[in-house]
């Protein structure tokens, strides 16, 4: 008997949450379409006025991102844990953490990842321009996984809890607001010609800060949970 | 209760005459005992050991100072109705659940403190089948293989689903069109890939039939030729020699 290796078991996990999305593509898909129709609607509602639309674009889509992961949260954990695979997932033989990491890497693939790659046509809906544009995509690619392992700690605390869609916002959303403060900001800042680099450090920060300790506290979460 | 705690269990060794006991001290004493004259030597030996263990639900005591020792070979039939506690005695035994008092020990040490290192000497297989409904029973089998260190290659993996009485034709199915039964094969299935020497099954005969009763009696026997462990915890007898079986009976 061999004790798999850290990369295996890690590998292992993302390519089975991988597959499990490939057969429920409906539910990877809703907050894509959520995230597209909020930041569509926004042009409608505001008016075509290019001045405004410039200028509210970053926090639209900065929100727009933020609330279409964490509708995609409560999937995280919730799943595996009512048919016991979440149990004997605790029981590999790897710290929790790296299973942690596993799931919220492969949760960033399937709800993140889009949100990134769909940000530059959503901004050209808002006539954001070459610079901005870039610079969104950036903000989005460091942040959003910072969403996703801030929001594991919260999908892990309140597991089994009824009534867990509107806990886990209140949890997780005053976490989300250092997060949307610089994301947004990084874009605002690069319309206004000084540059992104100040806020993207700040959002490159966050995310260091919740590699680190995300994985731990999410992994102390779900111990409690199945208690 | 005129004995001061509600939680009794008796405990028959085997081929030991079925005695009731009410004193939780004598048992404590027994363990202090066992340890004084084997020493550390005999600690080791025991694979895995449990000292005074005791578990509360809420307000209620549902066992209390359980001292039972599995040795390689043997099993440990947990018995008992219905809420005496047999879940959370193995949910603690495979440190989902931490004791309220006691220890666990495997080989002498703590359970708590060898964390993933004693996760890895173990399957457990617990009342949920642990199954994912989109997966077919090769790919759920081939996912469990894989995070618990066990080989998952492909013919192994269909070995093992024939062996539990799965038909080819049912392997390339998503698990929910399965009946219950049928599911709880699939993750029985773990057992034939597993070399991990501790088992720890609850209720695993429950929506099994006759057939899969028996395959399952002969892969835990064969386990425990091959100086396996394994604590089960059921309602009905298992058919094994009762040289190699423990009984645990539970009657908080």
């Amino acid at each position: 008997m061999s004790r798999p290796s850290m990369w295996e078991t890690l590998r292992g996990i993302v390519r089975r949450d991988l597959l499990l999305a490939m057969r429920r593509r409906s539910d990877a898909a809703m907050s894509v379409f959520f995230l597209v129709i909020v930041a569509s609607l926004f042009p409608l509602g505001v008016g075509p006025e290019p001045a405004v639309l410039r200028m509210i674009a970053p926090g639209v889509l900065w929100v727009a991102a933020l609330l279409a992961c964490l509708l995609s949260l409560g999937r995280v954990f919730t799943a595996d844990y009512l048919d016991g695979v979440l149990e004997q997932m605790l029981l590999i033989s790897q710290p929790l953490a790296v299973l942690v990491v596993g799931k919220v890497f492969a949760h960033w693939l399937i709800s993140g990842l889009p949100v990134v790659l769909l940000s530059p046509l959503l901004g050209l809906q808002f006539g954001l321009g070459g610079e901005s544009l870039g610079v969104l995509v950036l903000s989005l690619l460091l942040g959003t996984p910072t969403l996703s392992m801030i929001g594991a700690i919260g999908a892990a605390l309140v597991l089994g809890v009824r009534g867990s869609g509107l806990l886990i916002a209140l949890l997780v959303l005053p976490l989300y607001v250092p997060v949307l403060i610089f994301g947004a900001g990084a874009v605002t800042s690069s319309l206004a010609g000084i540059g992104g680099e100040a806020n993207l450090s700040l959002l490159g920060a966050c995310l260091a800060l919740s590699l680190f300790f995300a994985p731990w506290a999410t992994a102390a979460a779900l111990r409690i949970a199945l208690e | 209760m005129d004995d001061g705690f509600s939680g009794r269990w008796i405990f028959e060794a085997p081929g030991a005459v079925e005695k009731p006991l009410t004193d939780s001290e004598t048992h404590k004493d027994s363990t202090l005992r066992q340890f004084f004259f084997f020493g550390l030597g005999g600690i080791f030996q025991t694979m895995l050991q449990t000292v005074a263990l005791s578990c509360s639900r809420g307000e209620r005591r549902l066992f209390s100072d359980i001292s039972v020792t599995v040795k390689p070979g043997t099993l440990l039939a947990v018995l008992g109705e219905n809420g005496s506690g047999k879940t959370s005695l193995l949910r603690m035994l495979c440190s989902l659940l931490s004791p309220e008092r006691g220890a666990i020990l495997w080989q002498g040490q703590d359970i708590r403190q060898l964390k993933e290192l004693y996760c890895a000497q173990l399957t457990y297989i617990g009342h949920l089948n642990g199954i994912k409904d989109d997966l077919t029973p090769v790919e759920n089998l081939t996912v469990s293989a894989c995070l618990a260190g066990d080989e998952s290659s492909g013919a192994l993996v269909q070995d093992a689903l024939e062996a539990v009485g799965l038909r080819r034709s049912v392997h390339l199915l998503p698990t929910r069109v399965l009946s219950q039964g049928q599911k709880r094969r699939v993750a029985l299935a773990r057992l034939w890939l597993s070399t991990h020497p501790l088992w720890l099954l609850d209720e695993p005969f429950t929506s099994l039939d006759e057939a899969a009763t028996n395959y399952l009696t002969q892969r835990l026997q064969s386990h425990l030729r091959h100086g396996g462990m394994a604590v089960v915890a059921t309602h009905q007898e298992v058919a094994l020699p009762t040289n190699a079986v423990q009984r645990l009976r539970l009657t908080g």
